[in-house]
């Protein structure tokens, strides 16, 4: 299932650690990149890849937060609520971004462009509040620059 | 030796500066290795290598410095730990798993001097005797991830790291591990779990890592901040450094100031800063000028302060802990006079609620009992007894769990309430009424 290349990245990976085991959670995110989430079939193929039992691979999926169990849209908003973003007006964001897409934390817009979710903190309190969207961080925001920014996002994958 | 005659601006710039930037030099492009090598960058290794491993451990312990990770524990006196007669495998692993609410000065040096922490991880695996060495990144930071493997290529490329280091017989790899959100990683424990590809699971200590570490080797685990200052006591000698801010504590401190102040930030400034003047001077005072009615000296779960407390307290880990806190990661987070209180803790609780791993019962369980009743007082549907009701659930967490997340959800609630429970309770009515 995976591909040529991500099959040489595990080999890669393998070498950095004594043990098969050590490498589960950067194949893991291998997997992410290559599949988008990680599907119980995704599960079992790289519980066999490592020689690991599937359970082993299901209870470290499901401890951490950053590997998606479902899919997620082309966006992924991830947007800091913690107390220092709180105190800059993360809420008011938030329930600013379900009213421009339409959709609750937690969930995905039907055209499967944008995913938002509610996440602790980003190590990012100083330009609070903040986002992540992807792999990157969106500082200093206000309603105005979250619309920009939305807007940009839609152009991008129109193109 | 003669490298010791290199002009070098990095370790101790502070010449148009008030105070020595030992961690953040002011230098444009420092993460570039070409930069730092022309300010003197990598000299430090060379210095060591010249030196007994042992030699080195006693720098960094007569230095007087402490762990910036939170527990502020004696550095060289750690490394001591590791057994030197040993047929087993030694590593070093590396707490980049900045998580704390109001922590964030750990990506400063990833992004901006990255060289100083591979130059420090080197340095600190030669004194130990160390062959492999791991860095944990949260696994949302992939841009400080990518540069950090950016400048670890280049390091690689230039000698500094893999085999046979600057022509000696001393050899080191090191890796990046990211991990991929679980705030719990960053206990050292937990980490060395999530390194082996397992559930972030505390361990139950002793044994402590330096005796059975990953796969049962002696292992180190030092943060970020901690290492980066290495190279700079190896260069200018631990004398310099022990002279540099509070006695106990010495060195510079990376403060990440956030919340009501006009100018947040990290700022590098000397241990023993006064709080005041990290808030006034640095920071840019209290938005709108208000008051402050609380302040969290060091991430979210240091017992907070008064506003009208922070006067005179000086920022290192001494001096805290005689008005009652802890330096933690220097992770300043100020709040004005018209902040909720109930909804900040709600907030504070909902998070270590959400990061309990689920092992230990007084944990998983008294998390989610708080949660619930901050919840309710946040609905206007609290009740003044339930502020002591909070205090004995903290009380049956605090000191009763495998790791130090209870106690860091127990210690927010316990001492907002004794020291804030007058406008605690006036809150509660206020809102009990309104809701009514």
């Amino acid at each position: 299932m995976f591909t040529e290349e991500n099959l040489h990245k595990v080999e890669e990976i393998r070498k950095r650690y004594p043990k098969p085991m050590a490498a589960l959670l950067p194949v893991l995110w291998v997997a992410q990149e290559q599949f988008g989430w990680i599907s119980e079939d995704v599960m079992h193929y790289v519980a066999d890849l490592l020689g690991l039992p599937f359970n082993h691979v299901l209870g470290v999926v499901t401890f951490y937060t950053m590997y998606n169990r479902k899919p997620v849209g082309k966006y992924h908003i991830q947007f800091c609520a913690n107390v220092s973003c709180m105190l800059r007006g993360s809420d008011n964001l938030i329930e600013h971004i379900e009213h421009r897409l339409g959709v609750k934390v937690g969930e995905t817009t039907s055209d499967k462009m944008f995913t938002l979710s509610e996440v602790e903190c980003l190590g990012s309190c100083g330009t609070a509040p903040m986002m992540q969207v992807n792999n990157d961080y969106y500082d200093n925001l206000t309603a105005e620059k979250i619309d920009n920014l939305l807007e940009e996002f839609k152009k991008q994958a129109n193109h | 030796m003669s490298e010791t005659t290199i002009t070098t601006k990095l370790y101790v710039q502070g010449s148009d500066t008030a105070f020595p930037k030992i961690v953040l030099p002011e230098i444009p492009g420092l993460a570039k290795i070409e930069v730092y090598e022309s300010n003197g960058g990598y000299g430090a290794l060379k210095k060591a290598i010249g030196m007994q491993p042992d030699a080195v451990t006693d720098e960094v312990k007569k230095s007087g410095l402490r762990g910036r990770g939170g527990a502020a524990f004696p550095t060289g006196l750690k490394w001591t730990f590791m057994p030197k007669q040993t047929e087993k495998q030694k590593y070093l692993a590396i707490n980049a798993d900045e998580s704390e609410p109001g922590s964030f000065k750990d990506r400063q040096i990833l992004e901006s001097n990255p060289h100083q922490l591979i130059e420090g991880i080197v340095i600190a695996s030669y004194a130990m005797g160390i062959r492999t060495a791991y860095v944990y990144i949260r696994g949302e930071y992939y841009k400080w991830m990518t540069i950090l493997q950016g400048a670890l290529d280049e390091a690689y490329a230039h000698g500094y790291v893999g085999e046979s280091i600057l022509g000696s017989n001393f050899s080191v790899n090191i890796y990046i591990h990211r991990g991929a959100g679980a705030y719990i990683c960053g206990e050292e424990s937990g980490l060395m779990e999530s390194i082996e590809g397992k559930r972030g699971y505390p361990r139950v200590k002793p044994p402590f890592p330096a005796q059975n570490g990953l796969w049962g080797n002696p292992t180190t685990i030092n943060n970020v901040e901690t290492i980066a200052n290495v190279p700079a006591i190896l260069w200018n000698g631990a004398e310099w450094f022990s002279k540099i801010g509070a006695q106990k504590h010495p060195g510079t401190l990376l403060f990440g100031i956030s919340g009501h102040v006009n100018s947040p930030g990290v700022f590098e400034l000397p241990s023993g800063t006064l709080l005041t003047d990290i808030i006034y001077k640095y920071a840019g005072g209290v938005i709108g000028d208000k008051k402050i009615k609380m302040v969290i000296p060091g991430g979210s779960s240091m017992p907070p302060l008064r506003g009208d407390q922070v006067e005179g307290v000086r920022m290192d880990a001494e001096s805290l802990k005689a008005v009652g806190s802890a330096i933690g990661t220097g992770g300043v987070i100020v709040m004005d006079e018209d902040t909720d209180l109930v909804k900040v803790l709600l907030r504070v609780t909902k998070f270590y609620w959400h990061e309990s791993c689920g092992q230990c019962t007084p944990c998983r369980e008294g998390t989610g009992w708080m949660r619930k009743i901050l919840q309710r007082m946040n609905d206007g549907n609290g009740k003044v007894e339930d502020l002591d009701l909070l205090i004995r659930v903290a009380n049956n967490i605090e000191g009763n769990t495998i790791c130090a997340l209870g106690d860091a959800a127990a210690w927010p609630v316990k001492f907002t309430i004794q020291r804030f429970r007058k406008e605690l309770e006036e809150e509660i009515l206020r809102q009990s009424r309104s809701a009514a």
